[in-house]
């Protein structure tokens, strides 16, 4: 499954009356690849993966799923779901659900399999009303699992969990991933998105701004920070070549450079008594609101 | 659609719907209930109770079944129509189950069955309470006759409740239920016999679809009836398709604009 293309838009626009919720979006997931789609909220996020789900059709261009329309059944056979915004029946146990959506897939995972895969095993007989916001997103995670997907879709899968349950979680999706699942993921933890993404695509105001594979997207912002204790004038640092700025913050000399190693060497050579030099490349986080105000 | 409806995988899937359905109402008690409840103490109380005389044909505990029967099958369709799908429009659900690969017949099969499940006991409870408390005695057609209209009679209300579902949110649906179904069941004779309320209401009752349920349950079992079967037929059968098609339509319009 690899490289080949599993959910696509094509030119793909959407308009809710006054507001043009996408316009001419094209992206496209392939297989085996955890695929994080980020933007400010209202960006289009939400229109982008309802087409892609077939909720809605777009006004012009294409989704597809596997090559076909996503109204058709036998494509969204093949995807897992969890969405954030819906709630389940309270009144049903944990083994209902999944029973229930077991039932919508031709070779469903076995029960004791999901369970073991999203750690509920001990909540099967639970009614999902009674459950804590960190279990009900467990059985959510286990119910897009259920059909054994090819693809699977996570709308902001660990809102209400643990540190400890959001690292078992990425876990899990990780080992999915490497048994050839594709994912599309929606979140608004951006460390989430660098801890699982192979690839980002960033909207904003209903465009794809950006696409790419994570380290091209965090790559845009050619961006390194140089944290040291030095005595050197701040004035004099910032003239460096490559340097774009230095901050004086008491003991500690902040630099802002397009790339660490030839500051590193004039550092060095400066200043016989610099320590604590620590370099940091900038993240997914810089990346975001560089490609955010490239949009305003 | 109708091949995805017939094959084996959905049928079995709409066999798990329907009983999932049918338990998460049964396990709220301020869904079961009343409604299993109501039409039992309302018969017990004017039925048998308050009941007895006969005239011209009319006894008031065969007349009772009958008319507490169908008040009580029409709740179940409209509430569990109504009130739910209002709930899981506004609360993602049907989102959820639209994106998933539910075959797309059974959201609606599934409540209905759930319908039909909760009237088939509403009805045997109705009937054995007959049968022990008031010494009603049918003929065994009458009995099937009977049964037809109370599960099949849920269908125009399931229609309806979804309707008001498609129009109404969460919060509001069970109100906007509640204010047409009890006024609908007084004005169709439904909790005094029609001929004890007054002209102008008697005039009017036609207008009502549970009027109709009400005439075909008292013609099932021999009790004086207004009207021809088959026109009573039509009437809920064409209600039940205007119904359906406007909540589709009212569906289908709000679906795309938030989706």
């Amino acid at each position: 499954m690899t490289g080949t293309i599993v959910a696509q838009l094509d030119m793909a626009c959407k308009r809710f009356g006054a507001v043009q919720a996408l316009d001419r979006v094209n992206l496209s997931v392939r297989g085996a690849e955890v695929y994080a789609l980020l933007g400010p909220n209202g960006a289009g996020k939400t229109t982008a993966i309802s087409l892609l789900l077939g909720l809605t059709r777009p006004d012009s261009g294409e989704a597809l799923l596997f090559g076909m329309p996503p109204q058709q059944l036998a494509a969204r056979r093949r995807i897992g779901v969890m969405l954030q915004a819906a709630t389940l029946p309270d009144t049903l146990r944990v083994a209902e659900h999944v029973a229930l959506v077991r039932s919508y897939y031709p070779q469903p995972r076995s029960v004791a399999d999901i369970a073991a895969m999203a750690g509920i095993t001990d909540l099967l007989q639970r009614r999902y009303g009674k459950l804590s916001g960190g279990q009900q997103r467990r059985v959510q995670f286990a119910l897009a699992i259920c059909g054994r997907p090819e693809l699977l879709f996570l709308d902001e899968p660990t809102v209400g969990m643990d540190t400890e349950s959001r690292e078992r979680f990425w876990h899990t999706v990780r080992g999915l991933v490497g048994d050839g699942c594709a994912v599309v993921l929606t979140t608004h933890y951006l460390e989430e998105a660098e801890a699982l993404a192979h690839r980002v695509g960033v909207i904003v105001a209903g465009r794809l701004m950006a696409e790419g594979k994570l380290d091209e997207i965090r790559g845009r912002v050619a961006q390194r920070q140089i944290r040291c204790v030095s005595s050197l004038d701040a004035q004099r640092v910032q003239s460096w070549a490559s340097v774009r700025s230095a901050e004086r913050d008491g003991d500690w000399l902040n630099i802002h450079a397009v790339e660490a190693e030839s500051v590193l060497r004039e550092l060095l050579a400066a200043d016989a008594h610099v320590r604590d030099i620590e370099v940091r490349r900038a993240g997914l986080a810089e990346a975001m609101s560089a490609i955010t105000q490239e949009a305003a | 659609m109708f091949s995805t409806l017939f094959d084996p995988l959905s049928l079995r899937s709409l066999a798990i719907e329907a009983r999932c359905e049918f338990l998460r109402l049964l396990r709220a008690p301020g869904f079961s209930v009343p409604t299993l409840l109501f039409p039992l103490l309302s018969y017990l109380l004017f039925g048998i109770a308050l009941g007895g005389g006969s005239r011209a044909g009319y006894h008031a505990s065969h007349y009772l079944l009958a008319s507490y029967s169908v008040f009580g099958v029409i709740s179940p369709a409209l509430f569990g129509f109504g009130v739910s799908v209002a709930l899981e429009r506004e609360r993602g659900l049907l989102r959820l189950k639209r994106a998933l690969p539910m075959p797309p017949a059974n959201y609606l099969l599934a409540k209905l069955f759930m319908a039909m499940l909760f009237a088939v006991l509403i009805f045997f409870a109705m009937s054995l309470l007959a049968v022990l408390t008031a010494g009603v005695r049918l003929e065994v057609s009458q009995w099937i006759g009977l049964a037809s209209v109370a599960i099949l009679g849920v269908i125009p209300f399931c229609a309806l409740g979804l309707f008001i579902g498609s129009w109404v949110n969460g919060q509001a649906a069970a109100a906007v239920v509640n204010m047409i179904y009890l006024p609908m069941a007084f004005m169709a004779g439904l909790a005094i016999p029609l001929f004890l309320l007054p002209q102008v209401l008697q005039s009017i009752a036609p207008i009502w679809p549970a009027y109709h349920l009400a005439q075909l349950a008292q013609a099932a079992i021999g009790q004086p009836s207004l009207g021809s079967v088959s026109n009573h037929i039509l009437v809920l059968g064409g209600f039940a398709i205007v119904a359906f098609v406007a909540a589709r339509r009212r569906m289908s319009r709000v679906d795309a604009v938030s989706a």
